[in-house]
């Protein structure tokens, strides 16, 4: 019955939206208010609707119905209630459906709040939201349905259905398979609603853009109307990308957190255009340039977010068979394809009224550095396609599998993201328009002089890989700038308005924070930074049989292998746990028990490490095997991450300069209470 | 002649009863995990996606990277490893595509994409410095101003934007 309403719901989510779009364009073209208030009603109902559908799924994944088929695959008895809800958006078909409530949700909001104020571009962004939805409603209601059920026929064949076959009866499974292992932490219980809510936060931006373009307002309205937007989808992104990172960590057992998997630079692609895209915008507000730049930075973002859901859903990973197996992989093609090629049509059509009055002056002037800052992003941006679409297309071509690398990436975009880091340094200090090399070295030598005692310092202590230094350094002239204007300007006011130094700082932090939200996501950044120099030039591993009492030795510290224990778990687990004892110059640091975790339910195994970690370094200890009779010999795996907490320390400074970023300044506020 | 068999015999008896033995030892502990891990994580599991060997738990994989200590036993180079691992598995076991048909794309197109970056950041900044259209007074206008002008200028922004 609660399935039956679930989809009922679903069936009138997809007519509802199409009644939006129809009704929105006739609306528009033929100028009658009431068809434009349909669409509205239209439009709307589709978050309430698929609320009540989303609601009955939860329900049924709660109650452990396992004769649906998406209960059945994602749950089972022994899970939590808080996996059990996460288990939504741990299938393909919950996290579609879960996918389109989120469509809905941000539509719903816009409308609410926009509908007066932007009522000749609103109807345009229906139009575009709900062609968008409607597409995704299709895959869920016809390809990858969650309500499914399983049902035994008479030859005792079992099979999937939405309705009861003629003399069939339903199947009930005791218990489920349970949600995939490595699933089930809190990095990925959150990092897929972070990634999908900044995956669709920027549909509203880009369908502003159109409906801007359609219209022929090619001024920067659209794009200061969801300034905000565009900051809380990068926010969203930016947070589901650290979250999958941190997951890979603690969970993977690699002694790293990125491994540069398709799947994850599927995600990264857009988070590179949508940076680029914030940074040029702020030209277009300040400056009336890169207007274009911006439209098909937009058109681009969008196009990634759906391309990099249909590379994760497709199948296209696996084998370009696979894709041709899969029911959702060519619609998926051909809807990316429609939709990019109807949006560069749209951005050719006004090219011309989008022509900026404003020139570029110089090549050290601030509009220069930004026009570089967007070319760096889009070349980081091509590389990144290349590796993760080069196998697809050499197995389509010659037949031949191959793999794309961590070295290749990090080779061709290495250079370019040591040449981001060197941009985010001076940018804060080049001056607008006309400028020249000799003025931009008179402002940034301090800074720059002061940065240079990080790579000295890491030269004192050891690191002799010149690369590694540059790179050092080049963080560190971010930070050195940032902090030297912060605090130059900060200074400035204090003697200007005889106010003591933290009023000062206050102050600018408050009335700017804009300006200020950004030099802190760049301190952020310029952290991580150093985490990932730490890791990527630094990190030393071994790896030994040991029996119980022996130890192993690296970088300094002495890990030995003391316990060794194995037992079941109430939740279904088989826990293989060692504890080792981490030392240096004969004193105990910590104890750590990394183990191994094999899920009964889906006969899968999880490593989990030990992880004794400070400012300095990351000790990540792994369980790779043990003897199985005697239990006396393990192989323990180890690796030393130097610098790997201030990536996640950076992450944290960034998320908190997008919150002030995105906070509302007092003349807004001011202005929203006037206009209520 | 019987007596030759015999020693013919006996001989490889004793040759195969001790020969074996030793080469099982000269394996086993002249090769570490750490050289074994150097290998293996240039190296791609061929049925897991996207996995290293020297971090795949697989059974599978536990057995070739015994397969690559054997190797590194045998005194065999890194590279004649993976070569070996490419022609039994196909060359998506190697962590970058060899240097052959296709593949140069994933070697050409990066250095292509960095100076197509380039050639477009010169054009645009050129094209624009031509046609500059005239606009209102602007502080920064011929001649180049001096740093102390600047740095006042700086300040000024910093103070417009508060």
């Amino acid at each position: 019955m609660i399935a039956n309403i679930g989809f009922g719901l679903l069936v009138i989510t997809i007519v509802t939206s199409l009644i939006a779009v129809i009704t929105a364009i006739y609306g528009v073209t033929s100028k009658t208010r009431a068809m434009l208030e349909t669409s509205r009603l239209a439009a709307l109902s589709a978050f309430p609707l698929l609320s009540m559908s989303i609601a009955a799924l939860i329900t049924l994944l709660l109650s452990g119905k396992f004769e649906y088929v998406y209960v059945y695959q994602t749950t089972s008895l022994s899970m939590p209630v808080y996996l059990k809800i996460a288990a939504l958006w741990g299938g393909q078909q919950g996290s579609l459906l879960f996918w389109c409530w989120l469509l809905s949700g941000f539509t719903f909001i816009v409308l609410i709040r926009k509908w007066k104020q932007d009522h000749d571009l609103l109807p345009w962004v229906i139009v575009v939201t709900n062609i968008t939805l409607f597409f995704f409603m299709v895959l869920v209601l016809f390809f990858e349905n969650p309500f499914l059920k399983y049902y035994i026929m008479y030859n005792g064949e079992v099979i999937t259905s939405l309705f009861q076959p003629f003399h069939a009866i339903t199947a009930h499974p005791t218990d489920g398979s349970g949600l995939n292992p490595l699933l089930r932490h809190y990095g990925m219980v959150v990092h897929p609603p972070m990634l999908y809510l900044g995956f669709v936060g920027f549909i509203i931006p880009f369908a502003y853009a159109i409906a801007a373009l359609i219209e022929g307002r090619t001024d920067d309205r659209w794009l200061k109307a969801t300034r905000r937007w565009s900051l809380t989808a990068w926010l969203f992104l930016s947070l589901g990308l650290v979250l999958g990172s941190r997951w890979a960590y603690d969970v993977l057992g690699w002694g790293g957190y990125w491994s540069w998997d398709p799947v994850e630079i599927s995600a990264f692609m857009p988070w590179l255009t949508g940076t680029a895209y914030l940074h040029s915008m702020v030209m277009q507000d300040k400056r009336g340039l890169f207007k274009h730049w911006n439209v098909a930075l937009i058109i681009l973002t969008f196009c990634l977010v759906i391309f990099g859901t249909f590379l994760t859903r497709s199948g296209l990973f696996s084998s370009v068979h696979a894709f041709s197996e899969s029911q959702i992989g060519p619609a998926f093609f051909i809807f990316i394809a429609v939709m990019f090629v109807v949006s560069l049509g749209l951005l050719l059509f006004r090219w011309s009224r989008l022509s900026s009055g404003y020139q570029i002056k110089s090549f050290f002037s601030r509009e220069s550095a930004f026009l570089y800052n967007n070319l760096l992003f889009l070349a980081i941006f091509a590389i990144c396609l290349l590796g993760v679409i080069f196998p697809i297309l050499s197995e389509l071509f010659t037949g031949q599998q191959v793999t794309v690398g961590p070295q290749f990436y990090e080779s061709a975009a290495g250079p370019l993201f040591a040449l981001l880091l060197l941009l985010m340094g001076i940018v804060p200090l080049t001056a607008w328009s006309t400028s020249s090399a000799r003025n931009l070295g008179k402002t940034v030598w301090k800074p720059a002089l002061i940065s240079l005692i990080f790579p000295i310092a890491a030269v004192i202590l050891g690191a002799r890989n010149w690369i590694a230094v540059i790179a050092i350094w080049l963080a560190a002239l971010v930070i050195c700038v940032t902090l030297y204007d912060y605090i130059r300007s900060i200074g400035l006011r204090a003697a200007n308005h005889h106010e003591p130094w933290w009023k000062a700082f206050l102050t600018l932090t408050t009335r700017n924070r804009r300006r200020y939200g950004g030099y802190i996501i760049h301190l952020g950044v310029a952290l991580m930074g150093l985490g990932i120099i730490g890791i990527e030039f630094f990190q030393t591993q071994t790896q030994a049989m040991l029996k119980l009492g022996e130890s192993l030795d690296l970088s300094g510290y002495t890990i030995t292998y003391r316990d060794f224990q194995i037992a079941d778990t109430p939740d279904g687990r088989n826990v293989a746990r060692v504890e080792i004892s981490i030392a240096r110059n004969n004193q105990e640091l910590k104890v750590v028990y990394p183990r191994i975790d094999y899920y009964y339910d889906s006969e899968q195994a999880v490593t989990i490490p030990g992880l004794r970690t400070t400012l300095a370094d990351d000790l990540y200890v792994i369980l790779v095997d043990w003897e199985p009779v005697t239990s006396e010999a393990a192989t323990i795996k180890a690796f030393r991450n130097p610098l790997m907490n201030w990536f996640w320390i950076g992450s944290i400074v960034a998320v908190f300069g997008t919150l002030l970023a995105l906070w509302p300044s007092r003349e807004r506020k001011l202005n929203t209470k006037e206009a209520a | 002649m019987r007596g030759k068999n015999l020693l013919i015999i006996s001989m490889a008896i004793v040759f195969f009863c001790f020969a074996t033995p030793v080469r099982a030892q000269e394996i086993t502990p002249t090769v570490s995990d750490d050289e074994v891990n150097r290998v293996a994580q240039e190296l791609y599991c061929p049925v897991c996606e996207n996995t290293p060997l020297d971090v795949c738990p697989t059974k599978a994989c536990a057995q070739w990277r015994e397969l690559i200590r054997e190797k590194i036993a045998l005194g065999w180079s890194e590279q004649q490893i993976k070569r070996f691992f490419a022609e039994q598995y196909g060359g998506q076991v190697l962590a970058v595509p060899p240097l052959q048909g296709l593949n140069w794309i994933v070697y050409v197109l990066p250095p292509l994409v960095v100076i197509g970056g380039i050639y477009l950041a010169v054009t645009i900044v050129k094209r624009s410095r031509k046609s500059v259209i005239p606009e209102k007074k602007d502080p920064f206008q011929s001649p180049l101003p001096a740093p102390e002008t600047v740095m006042k200028q700086i300040e000024k922004d910093l103070h417009k934007e508060e």
